[in-house]
């Protein structure tokens, strides 16, 4: 089960915004994709889902188990979305639709993929799912509406919509960067324990090397839509040798955090 | 919920209220001596005289609007100064007309807007989105009575298939006949009013695809039109539900305008005549009715917008 | 927002353009029918009535004999004076209530909104109703109905960008500075506030034009002896069932005006809101949904 990504270009508006980068995911692999913002990090990972914005052109390659992405048509990658790759959005706060319950929500990710099952099954599996996610009360919450919940629990639906279907890569694109900080934590454990718990790919993206040292174990540092620097992340941290992945480490470090664990 | 129902519904009693003075003292004190008006120019005073005491326009305001309210409340809008007959059964009575029209050319309005307008922003970069956005601005430009004599030339003198002008004397009681009579005005106003209506459904249908939970929807495995169309239309449909009362204010007005057109009897023609006539118990009698209409139809709408909407039923 | 730098950009933009050029042509033919047009607009020639456009007669002439192409020149004279005063009438109005509304204690605030509310219910044409039933239909009529109308909508929407711009920070700065009141309005207020204001100017008179036909239309608007593109409408209707493209030459006038000031306004609104992204309607800023004959 592998995500192969070989000499990704994406343009929009004319622009030239990711430049040749190259990305390989493993089976059961834990990739970093770390870079400033406007290094091109969020856009790649849009373009695996054919999620870019009207107008942008892709080139280059993008295989999944051998299939080529780039070009498919929507309703093949559609059947892709949720099922085989799931993807989980930065802002909590818009990701979900604020009039309809949370659990109808998540009970649609099971409705797309697996028609035969019923609405009071989907509920039953949503509920298991949202419990799944450690959602508190799960009966009770799953009939809430967003906004009545707080961030890391909407961010923790999210979770549990993607991967509902028990896709086998998830991609996480700055789950944790708009929560509080003592939530941040909670959420990076979870996604941990839900990647290992079901054998999945992760991809994680993120401008937070002390994020990343908690949750990856290899690494590519984008810079301006390019691949600067890539390799296993213990590496990386050890001898940094581009600066933009030098001056990411020092970000890092300005906090009391150190290399290998927690302050 | 009940509180905001029940404060919503105290705004319009005082709407209601405040619209009738309005209308009440625009016409009792703008400058002209309404006894002249009615009598004529070569008037002798003891007819001004006689005028003004059969009216009771030598009242104080204060007193001849009470007078009037009360009426109003008890469902009296008065009778005409010219015919005598009672304001109520006119305006009902010519509600059979307009009332059929209008509700037509809404529908018509929505059938143009609604799929043409999502189709214009989802397509908007390719040529059939920008000819249907070109096209509504070019519509939501026309006068509505130029709009009706096309129609007219099109299909009434060239083609011969729907009747220029009139409205059967038998009524609805005709119901084909009667109908066919409606069908040219009702789509001249609703194409018109359809038009300036499929702007805004464009422009909220673009800012529903840019929303973060229709690209959700799309992570989770529906395509991208699914997506837009599923989740992204409710708060279309929210948003458009916010400008009805406007589009119909919108349409009242192209039916004054073109019950005169084609010379249909109904409230806006009888309006323009009672105004031509200077009848104003008439005259405040209707615009009563109509500007009565749209602040109702405003207090309806606020409330289906928010029973609509769950966010809304929290915010106290 | 620099100076001329919104011009420009609506000069570039095709619809921002076209809109500039429209208002142009009509300003200028009403400026130049005051001292020429091809022939005497109230000319009568029954001879040559129901003439197909040609030599003689650009665009034909109706029913009296009248050309057609002088007759719409003249009319542009109606046009451009019922816009103009509307613009005038409806921006003074707009401001006062705006200001009522953002500048007083509360109660009065209060008030003045609920009022503003109440008055957005009377479409324009029903305005000129309630006052051609007294005074009399006249372009007056018109256009001070289409300024209480507009107006209204104008401080409806210009009143949150006050306050708006009332609690911001450099005004704030401003009277921290010492600057006086009035001082701090001029300063401050009214260069942010214009964008929104020309904007809603710019379809308000799109709407004066729309009025001005509708309600001459119906008999209510410019008096017969006065040229005007809704009377000449309301003539060539009488006979449409034997001269039926007659009509199609006001009825063009009147959409290309109306679509020129509705495509200006669109244009100014695109050039001046910093915040607006590419496609989307910035919060607030959507022309009226109304239509007005």
């Amino acid at each position: 089960m592998t995500l192969s990504i070989t000499g990704l270009t994406i343009d929009i508006a004319g622009r030239r915004v990711v430049d040749g980068v190259d990305l390989e995911v493993a089976d059961g692999a834990r990739v970093g994709l770390i870079g400033e913002s406007g290094s091109g990090k969020s856009l790649t990972a849009l373009a695996v889902l054919g999620l870019l914005p009207d107008g942008a052109r892709v080139g280059g390659s993008i295989r999944w188990e051998g299939r080529e992405l780039i070009g498919m048509p929507d309703r093949d990658l559609a059947r892709l979305r949720g099922d085989e790759i799931g993807m989980v959005f930065q802002e909590p706060q818009t990701a979900l639709n604020p009039i309809r319950t949370v659990g109808r929500q998540i009970a649609e990710s099971i409705r797309i993929h697996q028609r035969g099952v019923s609405r009071a099954e989907a509920w039953a599996r949503a509920v298991e799912e949202a419990r799944r996610v450690k959602l508190p009360d799960p009966e009770a919450i799953v009939r809430r509406y967003p906004h009545q919940l707080s961030g890391g629990q909407r961010q923790r639906v999210a979770i549990a919509m993607a991967l509902a279907c028990r896709p086998r890569l998830l991609i996480a694109d700055e789950p944790t960067t708009a929560l509080d900080v003592t939530i941040q934590a909670e959420i990076l454990e979870l996604l941990h324990h839900l990647v290992d718990e079901d054998g999945m790919s992760l991809v994680f993206i993120t401008h937070d090397l002390a994020v990343l040292s908690q949750i990856a174990t290899d690494a590519v540092v984008l810079e301006s839509g390019h691949v600067a620097e890539s390799g296993p992340l213990r590496m990386l941290l050890r001898s940094p040798a581009s600066p933009v992945t030098q001056a990411l480490l020092r970000d890092a470090t300005a906090t009391l955090w150190r290399p290998g664990g927690r302050a | 919920m009940i509180r905001y129902a029940l404060t919503r519904l105290a705004l319009l009693v005082l709407g209601l209220f405040v619209a009738s003075a309005l209308i009440f003292t625009t016409l009792r004190i703008l400058p002209g001596d309404i006894a002249q008006l009615i009598a004529g120019v070569n008037s002798t005073p003891e007819q001004l005289a006689g005028i003004r005491e059969r009216l009771g326009l030598d009242r104080p305001i204060p007193v001849q609007y009470g007078d009037w309210i009360g009426g109003v409340l008890r469902g009296d809008l008065g009778s005409s100064q010219l015919t005598g007959t009672p304001v109520v059964s006119e305006l009902l009575q010519k509600a059979e007309v307009t009332v059929p029209l209008g509700i037509l050319a809404f529908v018509v309005a929505l059938l143009v807007a609604l799929p043409f307008g999502v189709l214009a922003a989802v397509r908007r970069h390719r040529p059939d989105g920008v000819a249907v956005s070109v096209g509504a601005q070019a519509l939501a430009a026309v006068p509505v009575v130029w709009a009706g004599m096309m129609l007219v030339v099109v299909f009434a003198v060239t083609l011969g298939w729907l009747p220029a002008q009139g409205f059967p004397r038998a009524g609805w009681s005709d119901p084909a006949a009667a109908f066919r009579a409606l069908v040219l005005p009702a789509v001249t106003i609703g194409v018109v009013e359809g038009a300036v209506l499929l702007r805004f459904v464009r422009s909220a249908t673009l800012q529903a695809m840019g929303q973060d939970f229709v690209r959700t929807a799309a992570a989770k495995g529906l395509t991208r039109t699914q997506a837009l169309l599923r989740h992204g239309l409710p708060s279309v449909g929210l948003s458009v539900i916010t400008v009805l009362g406007v589009q119909v204010a919108g349409i009242m007005v192209g039916a004054v305008v073109i019950e005169q057109l084609f010379s249909l009897p109904g409230i806006g023609r009888m309006l323009v005549e009672d105004t031509g006539n200077r009848d104003l118990v008439k005259v405040q009698g209707e615009l009563l009715v109509l500007t009565g209409l749209v602040l109702i139809i405003g207090f309806v709408v606020d409330l289906v917008h928010r029973v609509l909407d769950p966010r809304q039923r929290e915010a106290e | 927002m620099r100076r001329l730098q919104w011009a420009r950009r609506v000069w570039a933009s095709g619809t921002g353009r076209f809109g500039v050029i429209v208002v142009v042509v009509i300003a200028a033919t009403a400026l130049v029918s005051l001292f020429w047009t091809p022939l005497d607009p109230q000319r009568v020639d029954i001879a040559n009535r129901w003439a197909a456009p040609g030599a003689a007669h650009l665009l034909g002439t109706d029913g009296s004999g009248r050309d057609i192409l002088s007759l719409l020149m003249a009319g542009s004279r109606t046009t451009v004076l019922v816009a103009v005063g509307a613009g005038v009438i409806a921006t003074a109005i707009g401001l006062v209530l705006a200001a009522l509304g953002a500048l007083t204690p509360r109660p009065v605030r209060e008030g003045v909104t609920v009022i503003v509310d109440i008055l957005i219910a009377f479409p324009v044409l029903l305005i000129a109703m309630m006052i051609s039933a007294v005074w009399g239909g006249s372009l007056l009529v018109v256009i001070v109905s289409v300024g209480i109308g507009f107006g209204v909508n104008i401080a409806r929407v210009t009143r949150p960008e006050l306050r708006r711009i009332l609690r911001s920070d450099f005004v704030l700065a401003g009277r921290a500075a010492g600057l006086s009141p009035s001082q701090n309005l001029w300063r401050h207020l009214l260069p942010n506030v214009a964008p929104v204001f020309i904007v809603q100017l710019s379809w308000g008179m799109a709407v004066a034009v729309l009025a001005e036909a509708g309600l001459s239309y119906l008999g209510f608007g410019a008096p017969v002896t006065q040229p005007s593109w809704g009377l000449l409408l309301a003539d060539l209707q009488r006979f449409i069932s034997v001269h039926p493209l007659s009509v199609l030459w006001p009825g063009l006038a009147i959409t290309l005006t109306v679509l020129g000031f509705n495509l200006l306004g669109d244009a100014l609104r695109d050039a001046t809101d910093p915040t607006l992204s590419r496609g989307s309607a910035p919060r607030g800023t959507e022309p009226p949904a109304a239509v007005t004959a």
